[in-house]
């Protein structure tokens, strides 16, 4: 007969069911070893050292790193495995800068709970305080070195996860610590802004870029109408800062925390999720019909954005030139609402509020500005939201319900389910599916709930077979788009969000370590929608007024889309290849960036440095090398005294160096 | 800006020819670049990492990990002072400040501003026999004193005026 495999964990016979590691076997059996450095959907990287267990007749392991089999005897409770946890976090504080009632992580901070789980009274040990300094330089994340208690946590999620790979420890022993390339700043390299890292780090070494006090400065300042718009994905998951479940709508109680905050009206990001909706609807539908720029790539997440700027030069006609709901939103209300209420766009201030990091930098992209004046001024994390409403000294959970002003804040359920990993997608095809069958009436339920990875279906729609992929995850993204470019895989339209499961997942949400928090805020965002009167963009009437009146197709087309461009990795300078004294008459500049090289820039420039010498121009000449010139579509480019090629080969090279000499 | 990296450039390409581009030879392809160019620029860890398809992050970490590796230039003779055990009970520290005072090196700085001189201290060489010991240029020289080490920079820095610092 079938035997059940089993541990013994603390004499408890636990059933071994597919666990990969005593880690989840010990937290199956209800006992709470704390961890630092275990995430179960990243790699085992066992460097906390808290999950030490006793084995008998295998000494003292981490339960991280060590498969279960049957018959082993665990112990997670001894004097000598109580000491070590104890004076693995006193180490830990010794190395780090308490000063927890200014850090913004407090009460949320692991290193903070763990030290009270183990009663820690006191650090034995000498306070190891190096001056290292905050790196400022992101719009959307602030990086403390000084607080990081090097789990690499970010490090795994960037790279594992988000496929990025921005932070990597350097140095090593006591002077090793979590940077960036070349120790700069995180706006300075390839970060996408995602903030998984921020949702990882279990202190305060990576926290969102704070804009509270110039929220406050903005609602205390008389001469100002400051409206707000709040995402999708906040309303599931406020809640869960003051007690509530994870996939608790607070919506009503929200709204009015923000009118007692001081905001003059409170409009919903959903509204123009609509006005998304119809947009890249209409995009799909025409790109559809005519063949072109297919797959078309959904375009609402800043950190996919910007990854494909800086990865997939060549996809960027792909993405869909419709702007996020976010910036929809800012260009339509700077537009129409300072008109009605005759002000200046500096008079009226948005402030919105998002479950992410990017939409700080997004809302800093020069592109999203009007005369100096930006189309959303201020953007706040959920967490952000949840420390103003403490601050203002309000009862969450007593207050009256409210409801949103009109008419930005009505929307219909396609703008709401937005915030979830297969909500575009769902949104986009729901509007698609009315257009192209007409008289049919709404139909729903394309896509299914996803906390990550790449989901796949085929819609008939009219005559059509459309092929869809909903990808969350950058690192799914990537895997995906590569089938893509070798002609792999085939589709008509990809929605990407950069953090699994949507945007009910992102960098500024609440920090939870129940599993099942990300899938509950999404079906809430489901279950609002079927709530809702409308389920379908196209049945908004205030989006249906704004076309009638307001926005002609040359405005829609002006304060709705946008445009990309290829974004070099790091900030760096030209590199000079030949020496580069004196002034040459011959100046060539090779671009070898990652698109330019993959085409061949690395064979064009040893070709012309050969011409170069076979003809004795050597004295003549300056090489310089730039790492991205941000052409790279049209790779490989040099420059020939200040002339551009683009796709250059040797032969156009000596052609153009001949009539430069001559 | 760092002048003079192109010119070398073909070689750099072909380190990476080597070693087919290959992202688990990572250390031995910055151990190739380095001897090249006597130390790693950012330039170069920048191409390597575009190269080999890794992150850039990774690169510097690996580059920052092995004390073999440096980011700094180093000067055109290195001298190596060995602090093992052996060494440092025979007073290298001496010799240490010694090198230090007549060169004028700072703790920031190991290097001269001439760039003629780097001075590294090191682990152990293994020839506790002869200490202390002071490698230059490659050259291992036993028995030192402060005297003798000061004496043979002198020597080195008397043959670069003779060349022309050539």
């Amino acid at each position: 007969m079938y035997k059940k495999q089993t541990v013994t964990i603390d004499k408890m016979s636990v059933p071994i069911e597919g666990e990969r590691n005593l880690l989840e076997l010990v937290r199956k059996a209800r006992i709470d070893l704390p961890t630092f450095c275990y995430h179960s959907d990243m790699s085992v990287y066992g460097a906390c050292r808290m999950c030490m267990v006793e084995l008998e007749g295998g000494g003292v392991i981490p339960a991280c790193s060590t498969p279960p089999a049957d018959g082993m005897i665990v112990k997670t409770n001894t004097k000598q495995l109580r000491d070590m946890r104890k004076m693995i976090v006193e180490l830990m504080l010794a190395n780090h800068d308490q000063n927890c009632t200014t850090c913004p992580k407090s009460g949320d901070c692991k290193l903070q709970k763990i030290a009270r789980q183990m009663g820690i009274d006191k650090v034995r040990f000498q306070q190891v305080n190096r001056d290292k300094i905050a790196d400022l330089s992101s719009d959307s994340i602030i990086r403390d070195p000084s607080k990081c208690v090097l789990c690499g946590d970010c490090v795994r999620v960037c790279n594992e996860i988000q496929s990025v790979g921005v932070l990597d420890f350097a140095n090593r022993g006591a002077d090793a610590e979590v940077v960036a390339c070349f120790n700069k700043g995180l706006g300075e390299v390839e970060c996408v802004n995602c903030g998984q890292c921020v949702k990882v780090c279990p202190v305060g070494a990576l926290i969102p870029k704070y804009q509270i006090n110039e929220v406050w400065d903005a609602l205390h300042d008389d001469e100002k109408y400051v409206v707000v718009q709040i995402a999708p994905a906040v309303r599931v998951a406020l809640g869960e800062y003051f007690g509530y479940k994870p996939g608790t709508t607070t919506t009503g109680q929200m709204i009015t925390a923000l009118r007692l905050m001081g905001f003059d009206q409170v409009y919903d990001t959903a509204f123009s999720a609509d006005l998304t909706v119809i947009e890249e609807g209409n995009e799909f539908l025409e790109r559809a019909a005519k063949g072109e720029n297919l797959p078309q790539f959904t375009s609402c997440c800043p950190a996919w954005v910007k990854f494909a700027e800086q990865y997939y030069p060549d996809m960027l006609p792909n993405l869909s030139s419709c702007r996020s709901p976010q910036q929809m939103f800012g260009s339509v209300v700077k537009e129409y609402l300072t008109d009605e209420l005759k002000i200046s766009r500096e008079k009226l201030v948005v402030v919105s509020i998002m479950p992410c990091t990017a939409k700080k930098y997004e809302a800093n992209r020069p592109e999203f500005s009007a005369e100096g004046n930006k189309d959303v001024d201020y953007v706040l994390t959920t967490q952000e939201l949840s420390l103003m409403i403490r601050e203002r000294g309000l009862t969450f959970n007593r207050l009256e319900p409210g409801s949103f002003d009109m008419p930005y804040g009505f929307k219909t359920g396609a703008g709401v389910i937005f915030g979830s990993s297969g909500g575009v997608s769902e949104a986009v095809l729901r509007y698609a599916a009315e257009k192209l069958s007409k008289g049919k009436g709404i139909q729903t339920g394309f896509t299914e709930i996803s906390t990550g990875g790449v989901k796949t279906l085929s819609v008939q729609m009219g005559d059509k077979d459309l092929r869809l992929a909903i990808v969350s995850g950058l690192a799914s993204a990537r895997a995906l788009i590569d089938k893509i470019r070798i002609g792999e895989d085939r589709y008509d339209l990809i929605e990407v969000m950069a953090c699994c499961g949507g945007c009910v997942n992102g960098g500024g949400q609440p920090i939870t370590e129940e599993k099942t928090a990300v899938e509950g805020r999404a079906r809430e965002l489901f279950d609002n929608d079927k709530m809702l009167q409308f389920h379908s963009a196209q049945d908004n009437p205030y989006i249906k007024e704004l076309y009638d009146d307001k926005l002609t197709p040359e405005q829609a087309h002006h304060l709705l889309h946008t445009e990309y461009s290829n974004r070099k990795r790091i900030n760096s300078e030209d590199v000079s290849l030949t020496e580069t004294a004196g002034d040459k008459n011959l100046k060539l500049n090779i671009c070898f960036g990652t698109s330019c090289f993959l085409r061949g820039a690395q064979e064009l420039y040893t070709r012309l440095m050969e011409y170069v010498r076979e003809n004795g121009l050597e004295s003549d000449t300056e090489f310089t090398a730039s790492f991205c010139t941000e052409r790279c579509k049209k790779g490989p480019v040099l420059r020939v005294n200040g002339k551009t090629i683009e796709h250059c080969t040797y032969e156009l090279a000596v052609n153009e160096i001949q009539k430069a000499l001559h | 800006m760092s002048d003079g990296i192109g010119t070398k450039f073909d070689k750099v390409c072909s380190i990476l020819d080597k070693y087919e581009h290959n992202p688990h030879k990572l250390i031995a392809i910055l151990q190739d670049m380095q001897e090249e160019y006597k130390y790693l620029p950012e330039d170069i860890m920048t191409f390597v990492s575009t190269a080999l398809g890794i992150s850039p992050s990774t690169v510097y970490g690996v580059a920052t990990f092995y004390s073999h590796f440096t980011l700094q230039p180093k000067g055109k003779h290195v001298i190596k002072l060995c602090d093992g055990t052996a060494c440092h009970v025979r007073k290298s520290q001496d010799i240490l400040n010694a090198i230090k005072k007549y060169l004028g090196l700072s703790k920031k700085s190991n290097t001269t501003p001439d760039m003629l001189f780097t001075l590294e201290t090191v682990a152990c060489l293994g020839a506790c026999g002869l200490a202390p010991v002071v490698v230059i240029d490659d050259q291992v020289h036993g028995l030192m004193t402060p005297e003798s080490t000061i004496a043979l920079i002198e020597e080195i820095k008397k043959e670069e005026v003779v060349c022309g610092g050539n």
